[in-house]
């Protein structure tokens, strides 16, 4: 038998789960670069780890999304961060160890990580 | 275990029986081979309600909407939108207006006028994962209602929503309810009627197959409420998958300790079965249905005593429709109030249609009481196909009636579509265009309910017989004057005479047929002739000698051997051999051939 408190872990637990089926427009976008020329210089993992990270933290508000080819080969795995209101972030050449910095700074505490933006590779 | 994405495949009856399992089976098997099955979650969901674009496939997070999808398109999908973020463009769902781009899910036509309460998790959740279902505040308002609130508490919040029952009858659920509490008993019943018979209505076969632990909170609530400790949902044999995923879903509750003694450590005891019906139209009444339950005919009987004093067993028994119980949950979570602010000021919340027939958007929509007919046909339903002109609607089913043009503005709701000689009913919506023949129409709903009158009152099993004769006589070009006046008075007298609403509401499609198209009545009788062109014993061949080139191709075809003529001159079809079977007309290569 469940009591009301399992019930609402259950919510809790299942809702983090579920919620990329949810639409939000005002949410925070993260969207990795899933073509060819990005799976094959390791965008699986750093998309991996996004989700991972966005789940561990419990951020119900950021949808990481795929997207095809953003153009720049040489440079990725590229991943754009998008906060409602500012400008889209573009980052180049992501390694999934990277992915917590990423988190944790610009899509928690909204300051991009410079040094991982695109203007340090042009 | 978190997923980058999910892929929604609907597993409505309609998709399934487009071949969506083959589908998912696909979609299992391409993700494994591919090695993204850990990656990608595939869901099978219920209905989404647009099933004329079925089979229906939504990818998550970017919330795009294929439709008509084939399992062999699955492979396309999984390469380029899965694997490389390409959305395929040529399975994306298009509007039907000339503007015809792509729309994700919430941003077509058919959604965005929508109001989905009843219908909230169909098409969302997995309804065979009661964690899914919990997820989406599942059990939530049964939390509530345990710990919190009194059962005159329960009462008072469904009648302060103004719900009523959406089944046909549109009595109030609170004070349903209320009566059911009453009487002084041991033993009490909570039912729910799911035994949809009126052709074209599937709403409460959507709402089990997509969302059914809905349909079981609501009645634990109900259980709580009038103090009973045993359901029975009542469903027809001929929906399978809603009996499956019913049978699915108590096992799981029954697991959580949901349903059965002590439930979520309260002390509460309640518990729901299934019984199937065989499919006869009349169980939908409620004491048939009650007498069906208990094995007996299922033979209405006279009211009073009123189910709620003496029903199931002869005990007080509550009994709802699955519509109504979908709306309770979210009533008790929001409010009386937030549910009592939609609709118009006698019926409130929304109501599921289930369109069909002329209509481009074939499948369900919930939309607020007081919306009109217009936006529902023309703005959610995406039009009438093929540029025809709008005839009538037919609401109700074969209680109902037909709502003809000049009320397509009248704001829907139950008192509305009485006063203009049609009904709610259950949500059923068929829309009619100019190839329509009303006589025809009528003699259609006609024939299914002389095929489901029960046979116990003399008004319903003689009386809709000789109606249905009369109608065949007028469309056979057998027609005589007066007919129409003998009709009308036969109608009534069944209405005022017969025993349960089947036959009290039986000559309805007649009657509003002759109250807004007497006209293609009386061309019928006066002129033998059929407007629409329909009413086969009642149109004539004929071949356009300006336009017949003699080429004898009509006269080949023609299975009677009523076509005569010389080659190269113009043909001629001897009436009296016709038997109209229109072959000729499609054979003829120079549009020479008419039928009127």
């Amino acid at each position: 038998m469940k009591t009301l408190k399992e019930l609402e872990a259950i919510r809790q637990k299942t809702l983090n789960e579920l919620n990329l089926r949810k639409n939000r427009e005002d949410g925070i976008r993260v969207v990795v670069g899933l073509a060819t020329c990005g799976i094959a210089a390791g965008a699986r993992p750093v998309m991996a780890a996004f989700v991972d990270e966005v789940n561990k933290r419990q951020l119900t508000n950021v949808t990481v999304s795929q997207t095809g080819c953003i153009g720049l080969c040489r440079l990725e795995p590229i991943v754009e961060v998008y906060l409602p209101g500012q400008e889209k972030v573009t980052y180049c050449k992501v390694t999934p160890d990277q992915v917590g910095r990423i988190v944790s700074e610009h899509i928690v505490n909204g300051n991009p990580v410079m040094e991982y933006t695109i203007g340090n590779f042009e | 275990m978190i997923y980058r994405s999910h892929v929604l495949v609907c597993a409505g009856t309609g998709c399934t029986s487009s071949n969506s399992l083959r589908i998912i089976e696909n979609f299992h098997k391409k993700l494994e081979e591919t090695g993204y099955d850990k990656e990608v979650q595939v869901i099978r969901t219920g209905c989404f309600g647009l099933c004329a674009a079925g089979p229906i496939v939504v990818v998550y997070p970017e919330g795009v909407y294929y439709s008509h999808v084939k399992p062999e398109d699955v492979e396309e999908i999984v390469n380029e939108h899965i694997i490389k973020g390409r959305p395929v463009q040529r399975l994306i769902y298009k509007e039907h207006d000339e503007s015809g781009v792509n729309t994700t899910l919430n941003d077509s036509d058919f959604y965005k006028k929508q109001h989905r309460i009843a219908l909230r998790n169909c098409g969302m959740i997995d309804p065979e994962n009661i964690d899914e279902y919990i997820a989406f505040d599942g059990y939530k308002a049964l939390g509530k209602v345990l710990t919190e609130m009194t059962r005159d508490e329960v009462i008072d919040t469904v009648i302060r929503s103004g719900l009523r029952g959406r089944g046909g009858g549109g009595f109030p659920t609170g004070l349903k309810w209320k009566f059911a509490k009453a009487p002084e008993s041991d033993v009490k019943y909570v039912c729910c009627n799911a035994d949809e018979g009126d052709p074209g209505a599937f709403m409460d076969r959507s709402v089990l197959e997509g969302d059914p632990h809905s349909v079981l909170e609501a009645m634990t609530i109900a259980g709580y409420a009038i103090g009973a400790q045993q359901g029975y949902i009542y469903v027809r044999a001929e929906y399978p998958i809603a009996v499956k995923r019913l049978r699915v879903a108590i096992g799981q509750a029954r697991e959580y300790g949901l349903l059965g003694d002590n439930i979520m450590d309260t002390g509460f005891k309640f518990d729901i079965d299934l019984r199937l019906g065989s499919g006869a139209f009349v169980c939908g009444e409620e004491t048939a249905l009650l007498a069906s339950i208990e094995g007996g005919r299922g033979e209405p009987r006279p009211r009073p005593p009123f189910p709620a004093v003496k029903g199931l067993f002869g005990k007080p028994t509550l009994l709802n429709n699955v519509e109504t119980y979908a709306n309770i949950c979210q009533i008790i979570l929001n409010g009386p109030e937030w549910f009592a602010s939609m609709g118009t000021e006698k019926s409130k919340g929304t109501k599921v249609f289930a369109l069909g027939g002329k209509i481009n958007n074939t499948g369900l929509v919930e939309i607020p009481m007081g919306t009109t007919l217009r936006e529902v046909i023309y703005e959610i339903g995406g039009g009438i196909p093929n540029g025809k002109k709008f005839k009538a609607a037919q609401t109700g089913g074969p209680s109902g009636g037909c709502i003809p043009a000049q009320h397509l503005d009248v704001p829907i709701d139950y008192d509305n579509l009485i006063s203009i000689g049609s009904m709610m009913g259950s949500g059923g919506m068929i829309v009619m265009d100019e190839d329509n023949c009303m006589v025809n129409i009528a003699k259609f709903f006609l024939e299914f309910t002389v095929d489901e009158s029960c046979g116990k009152c003399p008004p319903c099993r003689i009386g809709t017989r000789r109606m249905l004769e009369m109608l065949e006589k007028i469309t056979s070009g057998k027609g005589e004057p007066g007919d129409i006046e003998k009709l009308e008075k036969l109608a009534y007298n069944i209405k005022a005479a017969a025993l349960c609403g089947l036959g009290q509401t039986a000559p309805n499609p007649v009657l509003s047929t002759i109250r807004y198209f007497r006209d293609e009545y009386e061309a019928h009788i006066y002129e033998k002739r059929c407007p629409a062109g329909v009413c086969k014993a009642l149109l004539q061949y004929t071949i356009d000698p300006e336009k017949c080139r003699g080429c004898s191709l009509c006269a080949r075809k023609c299975p009677a051997g009523a076509i005569s003529g010389e080659i190269k001159k113009p043909f001629v079809i001897d009436p009296a051999k016709c038997i109209k079977c229109g072959a000729c007309m499609e054979a003829c290569k120079f549009g020479a051939i008419s039928k009127k």
